[in-house]
Formats: structure tokens, C-alpha cells, sequence
């Protein structure tokens, strides 16, 4: 045998060259993972370079222990018919290895189908089994990640539907932490490694060669399978597609730990092994994974659409799906729509059953993508302010959530896990079955209840008030308070000015109503008359005023009424930090007139009549996309057809009431029983404008709600995505 | 060579046929074999002697994967796989009586078909209600083609609708 020396340091045969090869060739999936995620890609191309780097696990180690094998019985002793022992171990090793991991699969997702009574072990149950995979796989001396891969792959489908949400949250951000003080060790450790002067040799020669000839080959080999994959692919790969596949292989961990396992004795060239594979590590990662992003820039590569996801585009990609199954099946093609539908039949009869829990087998994909979109329409209206009432009084007092969880995300997870069984259905108006009724009422018990947890814990600071009604009330206002205030702070720190001016429309509008409550509440201090915390907002935002905004946007028709008796802010009640002291006392409430008086004319939000109620934010009208507002318009003028009032009659739920009195927003779509405000609305029949159509916007706005819009649904998608 | 054009013989209007749809005379073989396989009395059309073989050819056409190497001629329009003549064929398999809009009843009927034993009536109808409130722009409460395609806009029509023909 020859020993090559490539320089006069480096000692390794042919064997040992190879055994180099085939680790260094090894594609890191965390590397990848985390540089693709933050470029964006389209997806096929994420799939092709993240799909290598998990599978070529197999290779890369089977090689890698073949060549082992190899240099321990040393290359004179080898045989021809090791060779094709190493190709069938190759093959066995990662066939066996899927196998392995699909069983447990199977295993895990029987075993989940039946958790319902101990929630609290799944995400437990879902760690020990996939462990038990890799376990097992090892045992046998099969690709372990392999079989961990193909249990993750194989188990999630009825895993995911069978446990709960919480659980799924658990394992989600347990196996992300994990994963991450795994690769931060490792990175560690191969930064230690670096300095530590001992532990590798340094060869110029070694470095520089290997570091040009990886790129180079591995362009190669990603050309001439494109080439060959092309043939049978739909969408053939692009050469920009190829360009990208062959810079984004980034060597990582794995390499660098196969490095380190070497054995100096049979490997001599281990140290400068170790050298190269840091310093090829550390570029790869660095330098590729840093120009990166302006290589795909450049290129204009495909990004990776997002987009809002519609209900037409779901119906339709499900019927083109059919439509293709039965057109290939005509043209006597045997192609992917073909076995896709076999496969989808053999899961639906079998697998599903086996293995999914009863109440979620009989879902449909459908009607749980329809769900997820309403869900997030509704989720939009409710976090700008709006409040979302269907024809069955369901009323959220969002607030709550909002005050605890500043972040968008955490209503969407919330709302979700208490309302997976809701439909928050805004267009669902017309046909009000019985069924309906009774799950909304349910819905809204449920809802309730678990959105009022967070609640209990804060102490009100205005139990010194007289609350008539009773604690849930106090509560109530305590929620819509916290969020007054938070929002406050929230939205002073936007930049869009339209927000400030909304915020404090909103406050003004709230003041306004307020201080019409009915006069039955005498003037003391103690007296649930007026809002303290609210009233001095009103200056505060008067003075903010002071210059009208450029009257682009519709204003909200600001009806104001004379209040009974002007009513004395009690300087012990007022407890808000954030508000300047109040004075003396509250600005003379306007008279009652639907016409503007001098005093509001000074409101630079005068609009015109047809802009929307008081009840519903501006916001809401900027976050609910266009179509959707014609929807609205459209389910609101199809509500105040209906002559009668909502079917079951039942007294207006205290909370509902304690709001309206709060001030709080009223939806649309609400109308009193009665149609007169009766005696336990303050509001009179002002507001009540039944319906309120979304005003056309301009083109102005609508470029800043698409961008208000898309920034908001860029984050509620984040969020929302598994 | 000469087994293949003398098949090709066979097949009446090949040529024509070709530049219309832009198959290749392989696949034309491939799907006349097809067609006789199916037209089992031989009588030259399928479907009670509605489908002769080059609408069969012509229907087929459409779900040919688009051409992307193609430059921007004018041909490129009248070709059956171009996106615009695939969506118009999806959206006539939705328009059943051919008025030109989908209706309300339509697409429930779609639906119906693609999920009727899984879902409540009750359901599939709010399902239809939200999927023309959202295409209908022009409200009249059914969907044209236009709105048909302006919803369909950002989803990969010539991967979703094609198939790969073997030769």
C-alpha cells in the first residue's frame, strides 16, 4: 500500500483518506435548519437541503463505521467482499433503522390514543418512546437518527390530533430547548477544541485543499443528481435551485463529533484531522452561513410565501387534488395523485382508526382549516378592540387575556386551547339552528370561566367603589382598566400616529359615554357615577389634540350626550399612576345632540355618519381585511333583517350589561332587547346605530392598513405556525 | 421509425392535434392506447359517444405541465396548459350549468361531494357562505371567473394542476 503524504507532516493511507471523506462530506442538519430558517426559502428547496441533512445521516455514519472497520483490520486484509458487505450494511443499517422508528411510531401513536384521562404523562410518553426508538436502533447497531427521524415523521400525524394542546406546546418547546443546550455544548466544545492547542496539528496543505475541493464536489454531486432527478420530477430543479443546494451545505456537529471519536492509534493523522474538520466547520457555518442571505438576495430566489391563508385556496387545492386523482386515473397514469390517494384511503380505513382517539377521527381536515381561519379573524377584531357577539351573546372580555399575555401569540395559543371547539364564526349570523345556540352558550360558559382565571388573582384596586353589581363587575372593570392602561402603554410606543389618535379616540369616546351614565347614581365619591380613571384621559388627550391629524381616515361618529349632573371626580378614587392629576374639575359634558356641538368640533375625528359605531374600533377596521369588511357589512344588514330579537330571550348576561355600562365596546351586531335601551343601558339609541357599514376607505389607507394588516398577520402567523 | 408513424397513422388529425395541445407524439401514442383501452365496444368515442379521442386529447391537454422554457410568444396563450385555460377548466367542472358563476348551491354541492359524510349540513354551510363572501368582490353572491382567479392568485396552479405524462 502507498502512504501519501501531502505534505511531510500528515500520515494516512488511502483508507484514512477516505474514512476523512466521508465524514467531512456529512451535511449538518442544525446548521442548515437555522440558516435556511432565517432566509426563507421556498419550500422545495428547504425540503431538498434540510431532507439531506437529516437523512444523510445513514450514509455518513455506516460509511463512516465501515471505513473504521476497515482501518482496524487495516487495508491489506481487506477483501473484495467486505466492499459489498459495506453496501448491504449501508442498506440494511438504513432501511432497518426506518423500520425501527416507524414500529415505535405506530407504538406511540396507539398508546396516545388513549391518554385522555392522564393528560399529564403525554408529553413524557412522547419523549420515552422516541428515545426508546433510538434506543432500540442502537441496539441493533441500525442508524439511530434514522429511526428517530422516522418515528418523529410517522407518529406526528396522530400524535398531534391526539393529545392536548398544552401537551403539544410542552413537547414542542421542551425538544427546542433541548435541542438548543445540545448544539450549544457541542459548538462549545468545538470552540475549546480550537484553542486548545493539544488536541490538533495544524497542515496548511490539508486545510486549504479540503476546504476547495468540499465545495467544489459537492457541487459536482448536486449537479449530476439534478440532472438525473430532473427526468422524473414535475417542477424540474432550476440551475438557481442547484446553486443554493450546493452553498447551503453546511458541515456542523456531526462531523466535528465523528472527528473527535477517531482513534489516535489506528488513525495517526487524527490531530490533523481535527484541524481541518474545525476550521472547515467554522467557515462553512460562518462564512456560508453568513452570505447566504445575499447570495438567495441576488439571486431572487423564490422566497417563501406568506400568505393569509383563505378559505377559497384550501377548498380549492383539496378539489384539485380530486380533480387530479381521477384525471390520472383516466389517463391510465399511475402517477403521485394515484398513490397519494391510495395512501390517503389506506390511512382513512385503517391507520386512522387504529391509531387516532374516536372524537378527532371523525374531523375533517376541512372544516379544521375553516376553524383556524375564523379563529384568526375573530382573534384580529378581538385584540384591536373590537368585541366579537354572535347572534348567541357570546361576549369575550378579551380584555382579561390581553392584560396578562402582552404578547399577540399568547391569545392566539389561549383562545385556541380554551376554544378549540368554538366556532367564532362572524359570518355565521343567518341561521341560528338550536344546536348552534347551545354550543355558543356552552362555548361562552367555557370561555368565561377560563378566561377569567387570570383574573382572580389581582386585587381591584377600586373596591372602595360601590359596585352594584357585584363582584363579577368589579372584576370587569378591573379587567377593562388593565387594559386601558396597557394599552396605553402599548400603543405609545408605535409609530404610527394613527394608532395614538385611535387609542385616544377610543378613551374619548369611552369618557363621553361614561359620563351619560343614568342618573340614578347620586354624586357622592363613592358612587359608581363615573369612571374616575377615565375622565381625566379626556384632558390629557385634548391637549394632545391640540393639532388635528390630517383628516385622511373616517372618524368614528362621536355622539355625545349631556350627562344629568356633572359629575365630581373623587380625588382618593383616582389611582393611576400613568394620568396627570385631575382637575378640578370634568369638562362640562356636551348636550345631547346628534349634531356636532362646539365642543366637539374641536375633535378632529368628526366624521361622517355611515363610519363605524363606537363600538368598533378604527383599529378593528384597518386589521379586518377588506373583503372580510364587506362580509361584515353584509352579515350586519342580513342581522337587522331579523325582525325579531335573537331567539332565546334570556335576561342580558350581568356581564354584558356591565360593560355596555363601563362603556366598554358594544358590538354592532348587538341589538337590546326591546330595541329600546332599557333602563340598564346607559347608552341610549345613539349608539345603538344598528348597523354600521366599514367606510370606503381611500387609497391612502389602504396601503397603510396593508401594511398595519400584513404586520399584524405576519405575527399572528409566526405565532400560529407548528 | 416506421412502426411508430405507421401507428401514428392510426390516429387521425395527429398532427393537428400535436400543435394544438403541445404533446409530443409519444405521449399522443401513449394516450391513444389508453383511449382504445377504455372505448371497449370500439365504437370510437367514450361516454355514450360524447368524447371522440381528440377531445379526450384536448381535455388531457390541460393538465400537461407548463412550459416554462417557453419565451413569452403569442402561442403560449392558445395552448391548453397555460394557467389561465387550466383554471377556466377547474372552474367549469364547479359551474354545472354553465351560467358562468358559481353559485351559492354550486359550490355547496363541491362540497358536499368532498366531504359529505364528515361534516354537518349546518357546517358545509358555513363553509360555502365564507368562501364567496371572500372571492365575491362584485357581491353578487356568486363567484365569476374573474374573482375565481383573483382568489386562486397566489396558489401554484401549474404545479397543482398537472400531471406528469409518461412517454
Amino acid at each position: 500500500t502507498n502512504t501519501y503524504h501531502l505534505s511531510f507532516h500528515v500520515q494516512a493511507e488511502m483508507l484514512d483518506f477516505l474514512l476523512f471523506g466521508a465524514l467531512i462530506s456529512a451535511v449538518d442538519p442544525v446548521a442548515v435548519l437555522a440558516v435556511f430558517e432565517e432566509v426563507h426559502v421556498n419550500e422545495t428547496l428547504f425540503i431538498i437541503v434540510f431532507g439531506e441533512s437529516l437523512v444523510n445521516d445513514a450514509v455518513t455514519v455506516v460509511l463512516y463505521k465501515v471505513y473504521i472497520s476497515f482501518v482496524e483490520v487495516g487495508a491489506e486484509n481487506v477483501q473484495t467482499a467486505d466492499y459489498f458487505k459495506g453496501v448491504a450494511s449501508f442498506l440494511i443499517v438504513s432501511i432497518g433503522g426506518t423500520m425501527v422508528g416507524l414500529i415505535f411510531a405506530v407504538i406511540l401513536g396507539f398508546i396516545t390514543r388513549f391518554t385522555k384521562k392522564v393528560r399529564i404523562i403525554e408529553p413524557l410518553l412522547v419523549f420515552l418512546m422516541v428515545y426508546l426508538a433510538y434506543l432500540t436502533a442502537e441496539l441493533f447497531s441500525l442508524s439511530a437518527i434514522l429511526s428517530m427521524t422516522f418515528c418523529g415523521i410517522g407518529a406526528n400525524k396522530y400524535v398531534e390530533a391526539n393529545i392536548s394542546q398544552k401537551s403539544r406546546t410542552t413537547v414542542k418547546y421542551t425538544m427546542k430547548t433541548l435541542a438548543s443546550i445540545a448544539e450549544t455544548i457541542i459548538f462549545i466544545f468545538l470552540g475549546i477544541s480550537a484553542v486548545d492547542k493539544s488536541k490538533w496539528a495544524w497542515d496548511t496543505g490539508l486545510v486549504s485543499c479540503t476546504l476547495v475541493f468540499i465545495f467544489i464536489f459537492r457541487a459536482v454531486g448536486v449537479v449530476g443528481q439534478t440532472w438525473v432527478l430532473n427526468r422524473f420530477r414535475l417542477v424540474p430543479l432550476e440551475k438557481i435551485d442547484q446553486v443554493v443546494m450546493s452553498y447551503g451545505g453546511l458541515r456542523g456537529a456531526v462531523a466535528f463529533a465523528l472527528v473527535v471519536l477517531l482513534d489516535g492509534e489506528q488513525v495517526k493523522a487524527k490531530d490533523y484531522f481535527v484541524a481541518t474538520t474545525i476550521v472547515v466547520v467554522f467557515f462553512t457555518v460562518m462564512f456560508q452561513g453568513l452570505t447566504i442571505k445575499p447570495l438567495v438576495k441576488w439571486l431572487k430566489v423564490p422566497r417563501a410565501t406568506n400568505r393569509k391563508p383563505t378559505i377559497n385556496e384550501e377548498i380549492h387545492e383539496r378539489a384539485f387534488d380530486h380533480i387530479l386523482t381521477a384525471v390520472e386515473d383516466i389517463a391510465g397514469l399511475q402517477g403521485y395523485h394515484h398513490w397519494r390517494d391510495k395512501w390517503e384511503q389506506f390511512d382513512k380505513n385503517y391507520l386512522s382508526k387504529l391509531l387516532l382517539r374516536k372524537s378527532v377521527y371523525r374531523k375533517s381536515e376541512l372544516w379544521e382549516a375553516y376553524q383556524k381561519i375564523n379563529i384568526r379573524d375573530a382573534i384580529s377584531v378581538i385584540d384591536q378592540g373590537g368585541n366579537v357577539l354572535t347572534s348567541a351573546r357570546l361576549s369575550l372580555p378579551s380584555m382579561a387575556s390581553r392584560a396578562s399575555f402582552p404578547e399577540v401569540t399568547n391569545v392566539t395559543n389561549y383562545l385556541r386551547e380554551n376554544g378549540s371547539g368554538v366556532c367564532l364564526d362572524l359570518q355565521v349570523i343567518d341561521n341560528i339552528p338550536g344546536a348552534k345556540v347551545e354550543e355558543d352558550m356552552e362555548t361562552h360558559h367555557v370561555l368565561a370561566g377560563n378566561l377569567y382565571k387570570p383574573r382572580r388573582r389581582y386585587q381591584s384596586h377600586y373596591s372602595r367603589h360601590f359596585m352594584p353589581l357585584g363582584e363579577q363587575e368589579r372584576q370587569d372593570r378591573e379587567v377593562f382598566q388593565r387594559n386601558m392602561r396597557s394599552r396605553m402603554e402599548t400603543f405609545k410606543s408605535t409609530r404610527y400616529k394613527r394608532h395614538k389618535k385611535e387609542r385616544s379616540l377610543k378613551k374619548v369616546r369611552r369618557i363621553k359615554l361614561q359620563v351619560t351614565s343614568p342618573p340614578t347614581s347620586s354624586c357622592d365619591s363613592l358612587s359608581l357615577c363615573s369612571d374616575p380613571v377615565v375622565v381625566p384621559v379626556e384632558t390629557e388627550d385634548k391637549a394632545e389634540h391640540s393639532d388635528p391629524e390630517k383628516d385622511e381616515d373616517v372618524g368614528i361618529t362621536f355622539i355625545a350626550r349631556k350627562a344629568e349632573t356633572p359629575k365630581q371626580r373623587p380625588k382618593s378614587g383616582c389611582q393611576i399612576p400613568l394620568l396627570p392629576p385631575p382637575p378640578p374639575a370634568p369638562p362640562s359634558p356636551p348636550p345631547a345632540s346628534s349634531s356636532p356641538t362646539s365642543e366637539d368640533s374641536h375633535l378632529p375625528w368628526k366624521g361622517s355618519l355611515g363610519s363605524p359605531p363606537p363600538c368598533v374600533s378604527l383599529e378593528a377596521t384597518k386589521i379586518i381585511p377588506v373583503d372580510l369588511q364587506q362580509a361584515w357589512n353584509q352579515s350586519i344588514s342580513s342581522l337587522e333583517s331579523i325582525s325579531s330579537p335573537p331567539a332565546p330571550a334570556e335576561p342580558v348576561h350581568p356581564r354584558v350589561s356591565a360593560l355596555s355600562r363601563l362603556g366598554g365596546p358594544r358590538p354592532a351586531s348587538y341589538t337590546p332587547p326591546g330595541s329600546a335601551a332599557g333602563s340598564t343601558f346607559s347608552i341610549g339609541p345613539q349608539v345603538s346605530q344598528g348597523s354600521f357599514l366599514f367606510p370606503d376607505k381611500k387609497k391612502e389607507e389602504e396601503e397603510e392598513e396593508e401594511d398595519v394588516e400584513g404586520e399584524w398577520l405576519r405575527r399572528c402567523s409566526r405565532s400560529c405556525l407548528p | 421509425m416506421g412502426s411508430s408513424s405507421s401507428s401514428r397513422n392510426k390516429i387521425p388529425n395527429a398532427q393537428e392535434l400535436m400543435d394544438q395541445t403541445g404533446f409530443s407524439s409519444a405521449h399522443l401514442l401513449r394516450l391513444y392506447d389508453r383511449f382504445e383501452c377504455l372505448d371497449r365496444d370500439n365504437r370510437g368515442y367514450l361516454r355514450q359517444d360524447t368524447v371522440d379521442f381528440s377531445s379526450f386529447v384536448r381535455i388531457l391537454a390541460h393538465f400537461r405541465p407548463t412550459d416554462r422554457n417557453r419565451n413569452k410568444e403569442g402561442t403560449q396563450q392558445e395552448l391548453p396548459n397555460s394557467r389561465t385555460r387550466k383554471l377556466k377548466f377547474a372552474f367549469q367542472l364547479y359551474d354545472l350549468d354553465r351560467d358562468g358563476k358559481i353559485s351559492r348551491e354550486e359550490l355547496l354541492q363541491v362540497l358536499r361531494a368532498m366531504l359529505g359524510l364528515q361534516v354537518t349540513e349546518e357546517q358545509l354551510q358555513s363553509i360555502a357562505e365564507r368562501a364567496i363572501q371572500e372571492a365575491d368582490l362584485d357581491k353578487d353572491d356568486a363567484i365569476s371567473f374573474d374573482e375565481f382567479k383573483k382568489s386562486l392568485e397566489k396558489v401554484d396552479i401549474d404545479t397543482k394542476m398537472s400531471i406528469g405524462f409518461l412517454k
